[in-house]
């Protein structure tokens, strides 16, 4: 699952910011997660339950799911992923690598590959809380 | 705001020996066909080989490989699917027969989504295809790939070689590895490329001949592999082993 290796990676870099820090101990993690790569949240936060050991094992993950929004760069049209009809196999695809939408979506006003992500792509890190 | 993907990239490349990044800047030199072969050749002489195909609007590496009906595995990541013995990732995995218009921060968010969560496992090599142009991706191997060795693909033309010249000199700047400069596609017995890389300080790794028959051994591995210059290429591989 994809959402493993996202949860791989979100534990390895809170560990690095953890012993930069110098944080005896990491208490809260904030997670900002974009819903174009229809990401499993349950999944993704049992991951990172699975996985938290170290100055993390009684970190707490509290994550945020952002909509995907995108503009059109030919008509300046605005719109949200759940707009669009988007088959499985697309979504499956879009899951892995987030920027096959370019391949597949399209303006649904003008027909333009060329648009923009303004928000909803992703995996970030928003805030580390611990004790020193 | 932090971007996770970046620090998961060392540890995912980090069972791998040697990174073979196949660039030129420009486009239409053979870049693909080497990047392919060689990967084939050191899979063939009992190398664990992977084959990254980095050119994302106009992959090609499938074609020449014949890879069809094959797909990365899931788990906890992607495994790369295995052809002719190597290890094989390219997006047209995903995009099938679709274009993909991507812009400069599209092709650095895809490059870095791979590269994270690509588990390429233990390789001897791993033979990345550069896509032409000195450009995101470039800077983006320059940057997150600390391992690259650059080995460099020019065509016989001043024209090709006015941009490898340029390309060199930004790695050399960098003070990035470079493996050396192959010639392909040659079709006289001009010295004009072996004198202008070695008066750059580089080593000239051979030349490949242009050879017609290339073009109908794409798909079949065994025909490739047979062709003349493939048999060139494997002269050049036992020189930068």
């Amino acid at each position: 699952m994809h959402e493993w290796a996202l949860a791989e990676s979100v534990i390895l870099t809170v560990s690095q910011i953890a012993e930069k820090e110098g944080l005896k101990e990491v208490r809260n993690v904030q997670l900002r997660l974009g819903e174009l790569q229809q990401v499993d949240k349950k999944i993704l936060k049992f991951a990172l339950s699975q996985m938290r050991s170290g100055k993390l094992r009684n970190a707490k993950f509290t994550i945020r799911t952002v909509k995907a929004k995108f503009m059109c760069r030919s008509c300046n049209h605005k719109w949200f992923l759940r707009e669009v009809k988007v088959k499985d196999e697309i979504r499956e695809s879009i899951h892995f690598i987030p920027e096959v939408a370019y391949a597949y979506l399209r303006c649904p006003k003008c027909g333009s590959p060329d648009f923009e992500i303004l928000r909803g792509r992703g995996l970030w890190i928003m805030g580390i809380k611990g004790v020193k | 705001m932090l971007d996770p993907r970046i620090s998961i990239i060392n540890k995912r490349l980090s069972n791998i020996d040697k990174i073979i990044v196949i660039s030129s800047g420009k486009g239409g030199v053979g870049k693909s066909l080497i990047a392919s072969t060689l990967a084939l050749m050191l899979a063939q002489k009992g190398f664990k080989t992977g084959l990254f195909d980095l050119d994302f609007t106009s992959p090609t590496t499938h074609v020449v490989l014949g890879a069809k009906n094959i797909r990365p595995i899931e788990d906890k990541g992607i495994v790369p699917p295995e052809i002719h013995g190597i290890k094989y990732m390219s997006l047209i995995f995903y995009l099938g027969d679709q274009v993909s218009p991507l812009r400069g921060t599209d092709l650095s968010n895809a490059f870095l989504e791979l590269l994270a969560i690509t588990r390429w496992g233990n390789l001897d090599f791993l033979v990345i295809d550069m896509p032409p142009g000195i450009s995101d991706l470039m800077l983006d191997v320059l940057k997150y790939i600390k391992k690259a060795n650059f080995l460099i693909v020019t065509s016989p033309s001043k024209m090709a070689f006015e941009t490898v010249r340029k390309l060199i000199n930004l790695l050399k700047s960098l003070k990035a590895p470079i493996t050396g400069v192959i010639e392909n596609m040659k079709m006289d017995d001009s010295t004009y490329i072996k004198y202008e890389v070695e008066s750059l300080g580089e080593k000239f790794l051979g030349e490949i001949h242009f050879d017609v028959k290339v073009e109908y051994a794409l798909g079949n591995v065994s025909n490739l592999l047979e062709t003349k210059f493939a048999r060139e290429l494997e002269i050049i591989m036992l020189r930068i082993k």
